[in-house]
């Protein structure tokens, strides 16, 4: 089998090769398409991590209240709730049930809905990350907060926080990158992303082999990037003399 | 809010459409885990070798399985497979080649740990009563990894049999793709997704209440 990487050098219309392999002005290349495509997996995955740190630090703060069990209860069931079902499902869930339910988000684009669908998986995700990491701290550390006379959301925000996420920050590094990866089945309801892209520009062109390595290659550099900077976060965030515990991650 | 009826999805339609999707999905399921934890197992075993050729090869193939999203490694077989076999293959034997590739780099790396968790001393003893190292890993290490890795093993069989959704990229027909072949053939797409929800949802459920417990049990004995 030959190779022929001119393939994203062709012009997505008319099939010509283009010089320089960017298209200017009217022509539009597999090269221009791929990027572009890149462009949709970026901001779903930061979009939905965005999304899902909010959820999920929220939804995992909850768990820990004391003396609010059915604060907890309700944590406790929104995490079973979305981390039993497959996010494929979930995604349809959000693209053709919630829009007949509730008429308002009929207008909603679909790219709203893959966001809410990918961020909310991996909301509870994160929730359990956020109360492991919480629960890890000595009970002192609580206690110490309460005797100086704060208020509960005064010793989360000043006591127990800081140190908590420093202790999750790698699981939350492995769920940044899955959420890249999560991305890719945003192509059942045709999000223009990567995989949407090989699916598309496979069939056009039919040399799918070089269409799919590229595709592979900037998911993998997408999940290289993310794991350099939570890397940089990490270094900066480190309290010298204490060592964060790692944690597992999912897929 | 839209009126729901579910009262087309009778027993004709779960025998015609939704059972055989969940026999599938079930037999990907059963399938990828036995031969991801035969295969995982090796490349762990290649992984902790202390050989590089052996090593290396099987890093690479673990951490490059694992930085591709499931879905494009899906495509990806479905593509390459006919091109090394010379022959078309349907979408059901490519899902079950790729699953068992994929996982077989996910349970390596279950297995790997639970190799570690076992004290070095289990291998010198093995080494001591004169066991080559067949048969130290044999019959000493990997029943105690095994047991170890129990509840995590079980967890990502969870994960895997969700994932098993996902077919749905090559066409397979998996327990959600009946779910929404019915769902079309009734005209009652809405009802359909929300029960395969549903379903999902207390088949998972169950499965990993069922893992919690067990974890409490095996925590006990130990």
């Amino acid at each position: 089998m030959a190779w022929d990487w001119q393939v994203y050098c062709k012009d997505t219309v008319d099939g010509t090769a283009v010089p320089g392999c960017f298209g200017t002005g009217d022509s539009y290349t597999y090269l221009n398409w791929m990027l572009s495509a890149w462009g949709w997996t970026i901001s779903v995955s930061l979009c939905a991590l965005a999304v899902a740190l909010v959820v999920g630090s929220i939804v995992g703060i909850v768990r820990t209240l004391p003396d609010k069990p059915w604060l907890v209860r309700l944590g406790n069931a929104w995490v079973e709730l979305f981390r039993n079902i497959p996010l494929l499902v979930q995604i349809f869930l959000w693209y053709f049930v919630v829009p007949a339910m509730v008429p308002p988000m009929r207008d909603f684009p679909p790219f709203v809905l893959v966001v809410l669908a990918l961020g909310l998986f991996t909301s509870a995700r994160i929730a359990e990350q956020v109360r492991s990491g919480i629960q890890a701290l000595p009970k002192g550390q609580r206690y110490a907060g309460m005797a100086m006379g704060f208020t509960t959301p005064q010793y989360y925000r000043y006591v127990i926080l800081p140190m908590a996420y420093r202790i999750i920050l790698p699981p939350l590094t492995s769920e940044s990158m899955n959420i890249f990866k999560n991305s890719s089945v945003a192509f059942a309801v045709s999000i223009a992303e990567l995989t949407q892209f090989y699916l598309q520009a496979g069939e056009e062109t039919s040399r799918n082999m070089e269409i799919y390595l590229g595709v592979v290659a900037l998911y993998v550099i997408s999940a290289l990037v993310i794991n350099r900077i939570m890397a940089y976060i990490e270094k900066r965030a480190r309290v010298p003399g204490f060592v964060a515990a790692g944690g597992a991650g999912g897929h | 809010m839209a009126h729901l009826d579910f009262a087309l999805f009778n027993w004709d339609v779960v025998t015609g459409f939704i059972l055989k999707g969940l026999y599938f999905s079930l037999f990907l399921t059963a399938v990828a885990t036995l031969g991801g934890i035969f295969f995982g197992t090796l490349l762990a075993l290649m992984r902790l070798s202390g050989k590089k050729w052996l090593d290396l090869p099987a890093a690479i193939y673990v951490n490059g399985m694992r930085s591709i999203p499931l879905v494009m490694v899906i495509l990806g077989f479905f593509l390459l497979v006919p091109y090394v076999i010379g022959r078309p293959i349907g979408a059901e034997y490519s899902a079950i080649i790729t699953f068992i590739a994929f996982e077989a780099a996910y349970f390596s790396e279950i297995m790997r740990a639970g190799i570690q968790s076992i004290p070095r001393g289990q291998v010198f003893a093995g080494q001591a009563v004169g066991m080559t190292y067949r048969q130290n890993m044999t019959l000493v290490i990997l029943p105690q990894a095994f047991r170890n890795m129990l509840p995590v093993l079980l967890t990502q069989t969870i994960i895997l049999f969700q994932d098993t959704s996902l077919v749905y990229a090559i066409g397979a027909y998996d327990l959600l793709k009946g779910f929404e072949t019915a769902g079309k053939n009734m005209g009652r797409p809405v009802e359909s997704y929300l029960l395969a929800a549903v379903l999902y949802f207390i088949i998972c459920f169950a499965l990993s209440y069922m893992v919690k417990q067990l974890h409490k049990k095996i925590a006990i004995i130990r």
